[in-house]
């Protein structure tokens, strides 16, 4: 290097760079500057900012918390608590670790005006010392003072600058199944990660480090090069560098976060690891004495990292206190470096030092008897301390060994967590690699046991794994404990925690006003709860407890350590945000027509298309039309739907005749109102169930637990159907006009298809959709209910052909203004989780002659009372008042009656009309009540007649007009869950793309696949036929796929053109047979994708928790769970050897989840690529 | 994050499952006394240590199921399944 100096290196080349050393990270062909405080400064690629700064002669590095005291470096380490700095907008980083990077930008933080004078460092020299407990003490009272106490909390703060305006970055998340999990990849870590690999498990090898070697890097460099090339040369064991474990918890759940990773700022990386060995080394402790934090000040591993690793000399005069080996050999690195040994201070022969001198720099080390030595480094090397932590987590309670002088593991963990390495004992390194390889083995073996368990029974594998063959227990040999002096702190005082500005001092003094034990001491310090979360400090406050108290350290104990072991950013723990999201096929008309859109719960739908009381005019003079396909929808079919429908709604279902609608009220246990909706009977043993949009999910979940738990017997199959169908409501005097101009085989006169009836028919050429005669708005509508695929297609067909009846679109908005019109309740709006049946003006529809029905004891309960809330009608007297919503009711003693749930202006009526619960002392028609309006005003209401604020009578419902002559349409092009992007064609009457991608990974929308859902037992006649079972798939000779979907579901996936053979054979064969069974066709109701690729595993691993490796999901696998938070089954169905998915959810969440695939994908390179028109898989 | 043994889809996290709590046997509507209905909707052992519970595995097999849990230690073993030691 001296041999050729190019100018640049030599104009450049810090004052304090040592020649290349064996061990060094730098890359010396490759230097940069960056900016420290405005100036430039070099660095070569392999520097941590420090450690550039250290070379350029820089010794301070940031002010101390409460005291602005000039810090400069100690550990040299990530847990270097002087060396945080502002990175550009990036506040807190750790300094001594981060690597620089050409161009940087970086600050010191909390100097406030400069690092070398600091106003604020008058608080230390004037005031004193600030006081344990000071802000308990002192910001307390008067409160009025709290705003101005803030402000000057703010000053103290020890954290860097945070920019509102700061772009975002890309945080990533992926999940992780490792048979073991490594943290730590010093040489006993990298040791054990060869050992677990060679014994055949999965390993993920953590450390927090830019390279793998721990000490071994500066002590025997060319030792850490051979290891960690031999593990990066094992198959089996994949590196995470500059990574840390944050935390293990329950069963092994461990967090990590991983850096570096391209195109991400940090990934959080969830791993459920079978096997957990910490091999987390030794962090080296400061020693208390005066001045310990004086820049210049440093541990022994810090001088020898900056020397070994980083060519930098710590300085020119050094004074070393050395207590062992690495204090010993940190004097031959001094030595190596140049730097003269001023004085050596033994403290195994009683060797000590008294005091550091100097403020910004250190000057003189003063020894005991007062002899000061003039010397610009201060050497320590008093001690080890073991980091617990994650042991801890795993409950493991460290037990202080007064021989070794720290804590020691206590041996108590889990049965899969295993610790290895300087943290478990000492040894030589032969004697620690000994160690660390018997518990790489036994962990390997705890570790693969625990896969096998979790493989049995697996529903995924074709076969039981097979049997281990008999592993023979590994016996871990004992590792010892060397002895070590106790060296906590010198004759003087000085800091304990360099982060809080915590002394010894001030320890003391808390023990003295009471807080005698280390956790109470602690928390009341300050102690241990900086950045550095206790790695350096725990041990020494601990120690400062013990001698205040006068109890020994061991009594004192250690304080629980939790998680995080090191702070973590919040972009890091948020990650890929996942919020599914769900649109209906009308979604794209919508978006054109300017609707505003309306977030309800995962939908986002049409609010308003911009004035909603003229679309209310419309509906009720003309006729409008509205999105309602996220009511709920639930298909069930058997012979024993009457009893569920009786069961499950407080009125009666026996009678309800095929081609007829009931309006149903579901109650819970509690007599509670919890849904609603109308139920239509489609056939002998077919209804179709409709269900509040947001009590979708529950209403399908409470059928559910009723027929699995509590009437196992009862032959009924329920399939949500929600998203199959295409639901418009069409609504007004003249909607019957409208429906009939695109409707075929159906009869709409008023004697073929009256009020509360349903008819199957084709509407603008789409077959099988349904019809009700039903009215939410009050006006006569018809609500259809079209296969979604077909839903775009029918509402522009709506839209066109209405044009001359004057129809409009019509929103959420304006339906809620109708209905209220109509004195429609709404669950939930108008009743709360406290509001029963009678509560909700359901009188009516109650039925107590029925034997039984969900909450009928409390319903009967209730009917005996004359007390309570009752649903009402109420109008403002003055109409023009249209009082908020949740105003309260006051009675005429002060207190509350009851509260405004449903507020409007009816442009029906030209005024102000509301629903309410009242208290039945005030619900009596014509009672007069005071509505407290938020701006404090109140206005008088009346109780109404009926709840009906338009049309009481129904009158509107009645069909006037005579019937038009009904035409027919083409049944249009039936489209995906995917708007295709780029060029597109028609294959099977289906919409699709074009586009062929030939990238390694491929993305595919193939939503046009047929697609059948069968129940039936699951090891009868039908499942014989179908030839597979739960969680695994066949393929038939014409290319149909059969999938074992869940217990007793199947799932038929066959080509778009052969849709109606399968649905027919299917239903048939369900007929047919002796068993009870159905087929539903979901082809409409299912967004369906194709994954392809080599990295589609690694993908996958991004948006869900299952392990996609092939001893756990191979070929022909089929398993449902979560993924990017959507309920989504995936289907492993490799094509020509090359690992293929295909994955499917709920068709309205199909957008987001192609989008979500997408975006995990990026880093893959991930491409769309069209329908495969030709081979239809 | 805990796993729990599904009987139908193997170990899965316990994100994926809704808890539906310690089963409780419904009276008969006709005959019940207040006490006893309530009894039923509100009162549960909620015992420190080994308790029976319902699951319902909603983003997997959608089956509800019994589990035994230990309150204490998160041990989950299926139904029926006595882990050594527990009640
Ligand atoms: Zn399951």
């Amino acid at each position: 290097m001296t041999q050729q100096p190019t100018r640049t290196t030599t104009r450049t080349e810090g004052r304090f760079r040592l020649p290349v050393q064996q061990g060094e990270v730098l890359d010396r062909g490759r230097q940069f500057e960056f900016f420290w405080n405005g100036s430039t400064v070099a660095a070569y690629r392999g520097d941590t900012i420090i450690s550039a700064l250290a070379a350029a002669g820089e010794r301070i590095f940031s002010r101390s918390y409460k005291y602005h005291r000039p810090r400069g470096l100690l550990t040299a380490s990530a847990h270097d608590p002087g060396c945080m700095v502002q990175v550009g907008d990036e506040p807190n980083v750790r300094g001594a670790h981060r690597l620089v990077t050409e161009g940087m930008r970086v600050s010191a933080q909390n100097a406030w005006p400069s690092l070398r004078f600091d106003i604020k460092a008058a608080n230390g020299l004037a005031g004193r010392f600030l006081p344990p407990g000071f802000y308990y003490k002192t910001f307390i009272k008067p409160e009025r003072l709290w705003p101005a106490y803030e402000k000057v909390l703010q000053r103290f703060v020890h954290a860097g600058e945070v920019f509102p305006d700061t772009p975002h970055d890309y945080y990533d998340k992926r999940y992780a199944h490792p048979d073991v999990l490594i943290a730590g990849g010093g040489p006993a870590g990298m040791t054990a990660a060869l050992a677990a690999a060679r014994a055949g498990a999965r390993v993920m090898l953590v450390e927090e480090e830019h390279q793998l070697g721990g000490h071994l890097r500066w002590a025997d460099p060319p030792a850490a090069r051979q290891l960690s090339a031999e593990v990066t040369a094992q198959d089996g064991i994949e590196v995470l560098t500059d990574s840390v474990v944050l935390g293990r918890y329950d069963q092994n759940w461990i967090a990590v976060v991983q850096r570096g990773h391209p195109g991400v700022a940090e990934r959080l990386i969830k791993a459920r690891a079978r096997a957990f060995v910490v091999a987390a080394g030794l962090l080296e402790r400061p020693y208390v004495f005066a001045g310990n934090d004086v820049p210049g000040v440093m541990l022994s591993t810090a001088v020898r990292r900056l020397i070994n690793l980083h060519a930098v000399r710590p300085g020119q005069r050094a004074v070393v206190l050395t207590a062992n080996d690495e204090g010993d050999a940190a004097i031959d690195d001094l030595r190596g470096a140049g730097v003269e040994i001023a004085h050596i201070a033994d403290a195994r022969n009683g060797g000590d030092i008294l005091r550091a001198h100097g403020r910004k720099d250190l000057r003189a080390v003063e020894l005991p008897g007062g002899r000061k030595i003039e010397a610009d480094l201060l050497v320590t090397a008093t001690g080890w301390t073991a980091p617990t932590a994650l042991l801890n987590m795993a409950g493991d309670v460290p037990t202080y060994s007064p021989t070794a002088a720290r804590f020691l593991p206590g041996g108590t963990t889990d049965d899969n967590v295993f610790a290895t390495g300087g943290i478990a004992g000492d040894g030589t390194l032969d004697e620690l690699c000994t160690h660390a390889d018997a518990v790489g083995r036994a962990a390997a073996r705890a570790g693969l046991r625990a896969n096998r368990a979790a493989r049995a029974g697996l529903p995924t594998l074709a076969a039981e794994p097979p049997a281990p063959a008999e592993d023979e227990q590994v016996a871990i040999p004992e590792l010892g404990v060397a002895a070590h002096p106790a060296l906590f702190r010198g004759a003087t005082h000085g800091m304990v925690d360099y982060s809080e500005d915590v002394s010894s001092k001030d320890i003391h003094l808390a023990v003295r006003e009471g807080y005698d034990s280390a956790e109470l001491a602690k928390r009341y310090t300050t102690a241990t709860m900086g950045p550095l979360q206790g790695k350096l400090e725990t041990i020494n406050a601990i120690a400062m407890v013990a001698e205040a108290t006068g109890r020994g350290i061991a009594e004192t104990g250690t304080t629980t350590w939790r998680p995080m072991y090191t702070p973590v950013t919040l972009g890091a723990l948020a990650g890929r945000n996942f919020e599914p999201v769900r649109y209906s096929p009308m979604q794209p008309w919508h978006t054109a027509n300017a609707a505003r859109p309306l977030v309800a719960g995962q939908w986002i739908r049409p609010d308003d298309y911009g004035d909603p009381a003229a679309e209310v005019r419309a509906v009720r003079e003309a006729v409008g039309i509205i999105d309602v396909t996220p009511i709920g929808k639930l298909d069930l079919r058997g012979p024993d739907i009457p009893k569920l429908l009786n069961l499950l709604y407080v009125n009666k279902w026996s009678k309800l005749g095929i081609g007829k609608v009931r309006y149903g009220v579901m109650c819970a246990e509690d007599g509670v109102v919890f849904d609603d909706g109308v139920t239509g009977r489609l056939g002998e043993n077919h209804y179709l169930m409709s269900t509040t949009s947001s009590g979708a999910a529950a209403v399908w979940k409470w059928v559910e637990s009723w027929l699995q738990t509590e009437h196992p017997e009862w032959q009924v199959h329920v399939t949500p159907v929600t998203t199959g169908y295409a639901s418009i409501n069409v609504a007004g005097p003249k909607s019957r006009e409208l429906v009939d101009r695109l409707t075929e085989g159906v009869d709409l006169s008023a004697e073929a298809f009256g009020y509360m009836q349903v008819r199957t028919g084709t509407i603008a050429g789409v077959p099988d959709c349904v019809l009700w005669r039903i009215g939410f708005t009050g006006e006569l509508s018809y609500e259809l209910h079209v296969p979604a695929s077909y839903g775009l297609h029918v509402w522009e067909a709506l839209v066109q052909h209405g044009a001359d009846l004057g129809v409009r679109p019509f929103g959420v908005e304006a339906q809620r203004i109708l209905r209220l019109e109509k004195g429609h309740f709404i669950v939930g709006q108008d009743t709360d989780g406290l509001t029963k049946a009678y509560s909700a003006a359901l009188d009516w529809a109650v039925k107590l002659d029925k034997d039984d029905f969900v909450g009928k004891p409390e319903l009967a309960w209730q009917s005996e009372s004359t007390t309570g809330s009752k649903l009402v009608g109420l109008q403002p007297v003055d109409g023009a008042v249209v009082p908020a919503e949740a105003s309260q009711i006051i009675t005429s003693t002060g207190k509350i009656g009851g509260r405004i749930t449903s507020s409007r202006f009816s442009p029906t009526l030209g005024r102000a009309i509301c629903l309410g619960q009242l208290d039945a002392s005030l619900a009596t028609p014509g009672t007069e009540v005071a509505v407290q309006l938020p701006d404090g005003q109140r206005t008088t209401a009346r109780v109404t007649e009926h709840l009906a604020h338009v049309d009481p009578e129904g009158k509107r419902q009645e069909i006037t007009d005579p019937a038009p002559q009904p035409r027919s349409g083409e049944p249009g092009l039936a489209r995906s869950a995917v708007t295709p992007v780029g060029d597109t064609g028609t294959h099977a009457g289906w919409l699709v793309s074009t586009k062929h991608s030939t990238a390694a990974l491929r993305l595919s929308d193939r939503g046009p696949l047929t697609k059948i859902s069968v129940r039936a037992a699951p090891d009868g006649q039908l499942a014989n036929e179908l030839g597979t079972r739960f969680g695994r798939t066949t393929r038939d000779a014409h290319g149909t796929l059969v999938v074992g979907s869940g217990p007793g579901e199947w799932l038929v996936l066959g080509a778009p053109s052969a849709h109606d053979t399968l649905l027919t054979d299917w239903q048939r064969r369900a007929e047919d047979g002796d068993e009870f069974a159905s087929a539903v066709d979901l082809t409409h109701g299912r967004a369906l994708f194709r994954l392809t690729g080599p990295d589609a595993p690694q993908l996958l691993a991004k948006v869900c928790g299952i392990d996609f490796a092939d001893e756990f999901t191979p070929d022909g696998a089929a398993l449902r769970s979560s993924v990017a938070k959507l309920v989504t089954d995936i289907i492993r169905d490799d094509v020509e050897q090359t690992t293929s998915y295909l994955l499917h959810c709920e068709r309205s969440s199909g957008q987001y989840l192609f989008e979500a695939l997408l975006d995990a994908g990026a880093e893959f390179n991930i491409e769309l690529d069209g329908y495969p028109v030709a081979t239809e898989h | 994050m805990i796993q729990l043994p599904c009987p139908w889809c193997g170990p899965r996290n316990v994100t994926e499952f809704s808890h539906e709590g310690e089963p409780a046997t419904r009276p008969d509507p006709g005959t019940a006394t207040p006490e006893q209905w309530r009894g039923y909707l509100y009162f549960r052992r909620n015992a420190r240590g080994w308790t029976e519970e319902t699951w319902y595995h909603s983003a997997g097999c959608r089956r509800f199921f019994r589990l035994r849990r230990d309150t204490v230690s998160n041990t989950a073993l299926p139904a029926g399944e006595r882990a050594e030691g527990s009640a």
